[in-house]
């Protein structure tokens, strides 16, 4: 209890003061400052380190910061990660080769595409089927990752707004990821976590109608993403929050590691889709988005701009899957395909009633073929590979170790979260608190991926 | 008297060969593998160019990866050596040829050549391991020499091999040169008994947040880190998590003075 007489109006029983070895620490709860500069008194330096999170609705998700204030400056700041920890890592180990997809998936929740693409090329990378992946599969694979680089982006904009007070802007971009969302569902039958794109294609073909849905959504969307150019851009209460804000230039980037957005906002246009293309990235007609104030409002109009940039993808892409109707999304070998042939039933998503009867019915070395795949899994030779691709955050890898077994022997993913997090002391030092959020927002770091 | 020692020595090294590798392999499976590696490295012979060696660590026994759970199958005796990719002879192919040029006539100035051990090509990636007490000045070469350039760092990722005696723990590092469009891995390795490496944060300071990762979850110690403490774990948290011989759960939650035992050890009906 904080040491000033007013303890019978303290209520809140978390709250209060203690002695330790550091001085004295203060918990606070809200709407209880006065009471605690009060009992400060005369004659007590200023600094102060304050504890912001994990539970902070602006530190997006259990990311907590250690801040040194000097008055309202920051002197010194520290991120604690490892709140979202769940050992992703080590499960994949235990679960076959497939099954990992699942895992992969639930790492960066925002962008859940991205992680089983970097896992699916490493493996097959590793299998040496790289070349064998269908047209169809790959065109499918560009479609639902830029897909997925709109919505996580519509977050990124949108919780950023949210947390300095923008909340026209949060509104708007989860009204717009809504959409993308409800494609995701049309299309994997999930709206997150969808562990659609496995090791040799993806999970099922296209369901009928979803080209036309995709089409009206690029339709809606020409028109829905200038808006938030009209409200942004020029706002000058936006631009005065964002311009100047976590400055990091060229130099700084490369040394710590960043990359994706903050590095683009520098003026150097680094894009694996460009640089080290994947999945047929070079046959399509699309710009690196760069800026040159290398702060937050450069961070923010390059993820503007690179939707933009995205739609033109997804345009091409559906273009692409108009002329591929009935062609293979999984490879020929059947060694490797997840052979359970799935279908919409009148009970949902199930295996397909044909591969049932085919199986359980007509041919004993297909159900044998058929439980060996799912239950054992397939080999993947032993060796190592490292496929990154270019996530809405940056360079997002896996390290995929085999030891020629059907389990991962050690999967590790290089989330470009967990790097480029690690700028929030350099881009908020010296800065006023108020700042950090902002450069935080604008590292967008989604701590799924960051603690995996 | 000098014949029985002849006969010692020769005798020898054959004795020896099939634990020079795989110290917990069965005889019978994976002499195969080890004495191919073995005759090849005794004669001399020089593989062909852009050919792959094996090396054979450990072994995988039985069908499904399982123990102790009453094995019906008949799978349950089968013993495959693990074979990885081993060292690969010249020409690499491509570019790495002249990442590896750079990377020898820089070290040889500087009377280092055995800071690269070997040399690994495959699936079209190139891997060098790194002696551990070289790995800052090649790291250091590697950045800022103008014919290598890697100037960015993707992290650490540590390996745990328990059955590469001597070689437990491996951290693979992989760099990518922007300047010059391409990407190369180094791997060094350090036993379970010394688990030191030296820390590469100075030269590549991103290294600092994913050096404290891999010692959080192998125990690798990362000697010259600034500050070498858990990153995802509790701080106080005993073991290392990632190990090969650190168990998947089984742990008791600890919530506010309560320990809940893991789901393996509750109470059930069975």
């Amino acid at each position: 209890m904080v040491s000033t007489g007013s303890t019978n109006e303290q209520t809140d029983i978390y709250a209060g003061a203690s002695d330790t070895t550091e001085g004295r620490v203060f918990t606070v709860s809200g709407q209880d400052w006065d009471s605690i500069t009060d009992s400060l008194g005369d004659g007590v330096e200023e600094r102060v380190v304050v504890n912001m999170g994990p539970q902070h609705p602006s530190t997006h998700g259990v990311l907590r910061l250690i801040l040194e204030l000097d008055g309202e400056t920051v002197t010194e700041a520290r991120c604690g990660i490892g709140y979202l920890h769940t050992g992703i890592e080590k499960n994949l180990e235990y679960r076959t080769w497939v099954q990992g997809t699942t895992f992969v998936t639930r790492m960066d929740y925002l962008s859940p595409f991205y992680n089983e693409m970097t896992y699916a090329l490493g493996v097959e990378r590793l299998l040496d089927i790289e070349q064998d992946i269908p047209e169809k599969a790959q065109v499918m694979r560009v479609l639902l990752m830029e897909l997925n680089r709109i919505s996580s982006h519509l977050v990124a904009i949108a919780t950023g707004g949210m947390e300095i007070g923008a909340l026209t802007v949060m509104t708007m971009g989860f009204r717009e990821r809504e959409l993308v969302l409800d494609l995701f569902e049309l299309i994997t039958g999930l709206r997150m976590n969808h562990a659609f794109i496995r090791p040799g294609g993806v999970a099922q073909d296209l369901p009928p109608g979803a080209l036309d849905e995709i089409r009206d959504f690029i339709a809606l969307m020409k028109k829905r993403l200038p808006e938030y150019a009209a409200l942004c851009n020029a706002n000058p209460i936006f631009k005065a929050r964002l311009v100047g804000v976590g400055e990091l230039d060229l130099a700084g980037c490369l040394a710590l590691g960043l990359s994706g957005p903050p590095l683009r906002a520098t003026g150097y246009a680094w894009d694996l889709r460009k640089t080290q293309p994947y999945s047929g990235y070079e046959t399509y007609d699309f710009d690196v988005q760069t800026w040159d104030t290398a702060d937050a409002y450069g961070r923010f109009r390059i993820r503007l701009n690179e939707m933009h940039e995205s739609l033109k993808i997804v345009e091409q892409a559906a273009a692409r899957l108009a002329d591929l109707e009935g062609a293979p999304v999984m490879v020929a070998d059947k060694k490797i395909a997840w052979p359970s042939q799935l279908a919409i039933g009148s009970d949902g998503m199930g295996n397909s009633l044909d591969h049932i009867r085919h199986i359980m019915g007509e041919s004993m070395e297909a159900l044998i073929h058929h439980f060996k795949l799912v239950t054992e899994g397939f080999r993947v030779p032993a060796g190592q590979a490292y496929v990154p691709i270019e996530s809405p955050r940056g360079e997002l890898g896996a390290h995929v170790v085999s030891d020629g077994g059907t389990r991962p022997f050690r999967t590790h993913f290089r989330d470009p979260s967990f790097t480029n997090l690690q700028a929030t002391s350099v881009m908020s030092e010296g800065g006023m608190v108020a700042d950090v959020i902002v450069a935080i927002a604008s590292i967008d770091p989604v701590m799924g991926g960051v603690d995996r | 008297m000098s014949d029985d020692k002849s006969d010692e020595t020769t005798a020898a090294p054959v004795a020896a060969v099939p634990t020079d590798h795989s110290p917990t392999v069965s005889r019978e499976n994976v002499d195969e593998s080890t004495t191919r590696e073995d005759k090849i490295r005794a004669s001399g012979e020089v593989l062909a160019p852009g050919s792959t060696e094996e090396r054979a660590v450990g072994a995988r026994r039985g069908m499904f990866g399982t123990a102790g759970s009453g094995d019906t199958s008949g799978y349950g005796g089968l013993v495959a050596p693990t074979v990885y990719p081993g060292a690969t002879q010249r020409p690499f192919g491509g570019w790495f040829d002249d990442v590896a040029d750079a990377l020898v006539s820089r070290l040889e100035a500087t009377d280092l050549v055995p800071a690269i051990e070997r040399v690994v090509v495959h699936r079209g990636e190139i891997t060098f391991h790194v002696r551990r007490q070289d790995l800052p000045f090649v790291a250091q070469m590697l950045r800022d020499d103008e014919a290598l350039r890697f100037e960015f760092c993707s992290g650490v990722s540590g390996v745990h091999y328990p059955d590469d005696e001597g070689r437990e723990l491996h951290a693979v590092y992989h760099l990518l040169s922007m300047t010059h469009n391409r990407r190369i891995r180094l791997e060094v390795t350090a036993p379970d008994a010394d688990p030191h490496i030296p820390s590469i944060v100075s030269i590549y300071p991103t290294n600092d947040w994913h050096e404290r990762e891999t010692w959080d979850m192998f125990g690798i110690v990362f000697d010259g880190h600034p500050a070498l403490t858990r990153i995802l774990m509790p701080d106080d948290w005993p073991g290392h998590p990632q190990r090969k011989d650190y168990p998947l759960g089984g742990i008791p939650v600890e919530y506010k003075g309560g320990s809940i035992p893991p789901p393996d050890e509750r109470r059930s009906y069975n």
